[in-house]
């Protein structure tokens, strides 16, 4: 095993755990904002995918469709958070999680419906589409854009959120959503907006697994559950919890299938378990 | 009121008499129309509507009714639907079966009921061996019988070292041994078997890069439907098309998902029991005639399902319903069919027949098609403790 062969594999981790971070990053803070169990997280990424798909196919232009297919996806999000998620906030995370796993099974069929069983190709920009040699290795072009990109929105959502009015107001909420009403911050306002956000990013990270991944109506069940352990493992509504919870699923994910082959399917679950026995809260959870 | 009996009485007669002169039967067709494998049902189904439709004439004034289920590919609704068909709609014949994990849920119950099944994809080599029966004929293939070829081919063409890459089930682990076989059997060595878990792995790229460290001169592979895609991809876009040719059980760029993989697709030599460019009468006619009623070339599934209609037609003709003779003559009716001349082996109940090793080459019209390279004629799988009486 050569040090080529340790930096792909460095770089392959790294890939997975940017893409895991820009999923799970507007699950947690839905869910430590509003204390909102969303599993139709996936669904939005799933359907992101495929109006980027439709966008790519109408007007050829694959950065096109990674900016319109957020902003439809939010325009969806807002149109089902009046009809449901305002009325669910305050039905416990029971109901929550039917009501948003009934979205899940319906969002799959919608989609088959739409855009059929079949697999759909989403090529990769042509600028993307070859592969780079750096340091006597030769990855992806593609791969590294997508860890730019996740590197770009960590540092875009730290800036939003720590150096922001918003971002103050935000944490304020997530800490305690009564007092920061009481101090004149509009928090449902907040939570209807973080929400949209959230999917918006989901469908985003959609986006920009279509080329490597291809686009089919399972794809966000998939993805779902490594997302929720993300969420688990980071903690709860934080930021710093997003970055540690999706690097950790990414690189014990990567190694687990390269160094213990047999195990490759568990490791993550393992994680999880450890996590949820050593420090059910999460490494950084928003509230101690 | 009695009038009103009466009459039903009279009309029940009727249809009684009527069903005498042409008989109905029932087909129940056990697939998967939801689920990870729903393509694959449609496929199937709509392969074999043709069928119907081609050579339900040689029943006469017979027909056929159709009964679709869905086994959602879990094993236990798989059970349910087959006892429903059989037992409460009283089907003739059963057909269908994409998962070989719901094959062999049903493997028991169809053969203590002694219903007749026609299999049309699950590929598992232990339903045609250690767990064959009599009532189970399969007229799609075997796992082994694709790859077995395929390890000889390589080994013809020179390869000494293999890395073999598959999803960890079944299928995966059938298809490497096979392949492994042959190859090893002609002087090869495959230098290493990465497993990948099934249905849980998106990303490839760890186990691409772990592949291309083994330094063997080729990339084998079994993956199938969006798998295939994921790999196929990824693949391409590890730059590994110079380094690591690529050698696959054909499912990897199938007919059906072959506009999906776009031009990754491009040079991979594949093995397979059917080709869409087959030069043959049949083929001709079955591939303009599906093109022109579902807008799309049709895979090797719409073969299985074309081929297993055709049989149950066949065999309905024949046996004009009795079970036992329906058995006996679909075991030794033999065909020229889209893909070529096949026959069930009375052994096994495993189809015998060709398998094409092609490459994906660019057709003059752009379109990706398949170029083959050989063909392996009349491959038959052996017994694997299968004890058909002959």
């Amino acid at each position: 095993m050569t040090a080529a062969y340790w930096l792909t594999q460095l770089l392959n981790a790294l890939q997975y755990s940017m893409l895991l971070f820009v999923l799970s990053v507007g699950l947690t803070v839905v869910f430590g904002l509003m204390n909102f169990v969303n599993l139709a997280h996936g669904t939005f990424y799933a359907l992101g995918a495929f109006i980027g798909w439709s966008l790519l196919r109408a007007t050829g232009s694959f950065w096109l469709a990674l900016v319109g297919a957020p902003l439809l996806v939010a325009a969806i999000a807002a149109v089902l958070y009046g009809a449901m998620i305002a009325r669910m906030q305050r039905a416990g995370h029971l109901a929550q999680v039917l009501a948003t796993l009934g979205l899940v099974f319906m969002g799959v069929e919608v989609m088959r419906i739409i855009w059929g069983d079949f697999a759909l190709d989403f090529a990769a920009p042509p600028l993307l589409q070859g592969h780079v040699q750096l340091f006597g290795l030769v990855y992806p072009a593609y791969r590294l854009f997508v860890i730019a990109l996740g590197l770009l929105a960590m540092v875009a959502l730290w800036l939003l959120l720590e150096r922001t009015a918003l971002g103050a107001m935000v944490r304020a909420a997530v800490d305690h959503a009564d007092m920061a009403a009481a101090l004149g911050v509009r928090v449902d306002r907040l939570f209807f907006g973080m929400f949209c956000f959230g999917c918006a990013l989901a469908a985003l990270a959609g986006v920009v697994a279509a080329p490597i991944f291809s686009v089919y109506p399972g794809m966000g069940i998939e993805i779902l559950i490594p997302t929720l352990i993300v969420v688990v493992v980071g903690g709860l509504g934080s930021l710093k919890g997003a970055v540690a919870g999706s690097l950790l699923v990414g690189f014990v994910d990567t190694f687990g299938q390269v160094l213990l082959p047999q195990l490759a399917g568990i490791v993550v679950y393992a994680l999880l378990a450890l996590t949820l026995l050593l420090r059910p809260q999460g490494l950084f959870p928003a509230r101690a | 009121m009695r009038k009103r009996y009466l009459a039903v009485a009279t009309a029940a007669l009727l249809a009684g008499t009527t069903a005498v002169a042409a008989r109905e039967y029932k087909v129940g067709l056990l697939l998967p129309y939801s689920g990870v494998y729903a393509a694959l049902g449609k496929e199937i189904q709509a392969g074999f509507e043709l069928g119907l439709e081609h050579y339900a004439a040689e029943l006469g004034e017979d027909t056929i009714r159709l009964l679709p289920e869905d086994t959602e590919v879990k094993p236990a609704v798989g059970l349910t639907k087959a006892k429903k068909l059989v037992l409460q709609d009283k089907v003739d014949v059963l057909a269908g079966l994409v998962s070989s994990g719901v094959l062999a849920a049903v493997r028991d119950f169809v053969d203590g009921a002694k219903v007749p099944l026609v299999v049309a994809n699950a590929g598992n080599i232990h339903a045609t061996g250690k767990q064959c029966s009599r009532y189970i004929i399969r007229v799609s293939f075997s796992n082994a019988q694709i790859t077995r070829p395929m390890g000889r081919y390589m080994a013809e063409r020179g390869l000494k070292t293999v890395v073999a890459m598959a999803p960890d089930y079944a299928a995966g682990r059938q298809d490497v041994e096979a392949m492994r076989g042959a190859f090893e059997a002609a002087g090869g060595k495959v230098l290493k078997e990465i497993y990948t878990p099934f249905r849980k792995t998106k990303d490839f790229g760890p186990y691409l890069t772990e592949a291309q460290a083994t330094g063997a001169e080729a990339l084998f592979v079994f993956y199938a439907g969006g798998e295939a895609i994921s790999f196929m991809k990824q693949y391409a876009s590890f730059g590994l098309k110079d380094k690591l040719p690529l050698y696959a059980a054909g499912f990897l760029t199938s007919q059906l998902y072959r506009n999906a993989i776009g031009e990754a697709a491009l040079g991979s030599i594949n093995s397979l029991h059917y080709v869409t460019t087959l030069d043959n009468p049949e083929n001709a006619r079955f591939q303009q005639a599906f093109q022109q009623k579902y807008g799309r070339v049709a895979s090797e599934f719409a073969v299985q399902g074309y081929d297993a209609a055709r049989l149950i037609v066949a065999a309905l003709a024949a046996s004009k319903g009795d079970k036992e003779k329906f058995v006996d003559a679909a075991r030794t009716t033999t065909f020229a069919s889209p893909r070529g001349p096949w026959r069930i082996d009375p052994a096994t109940n495993n189809i015998v027949q060709n398998i094409y090793v092609y490459q994906i080459v660019q057709g003059p019209d752009g379109r990706l098609v398949e170029k083959v390279l050989k063909v392996y004629e009349n491959e038959q799988d052996p017994p694997n403790g299968c004890q058909l009486a002959g």
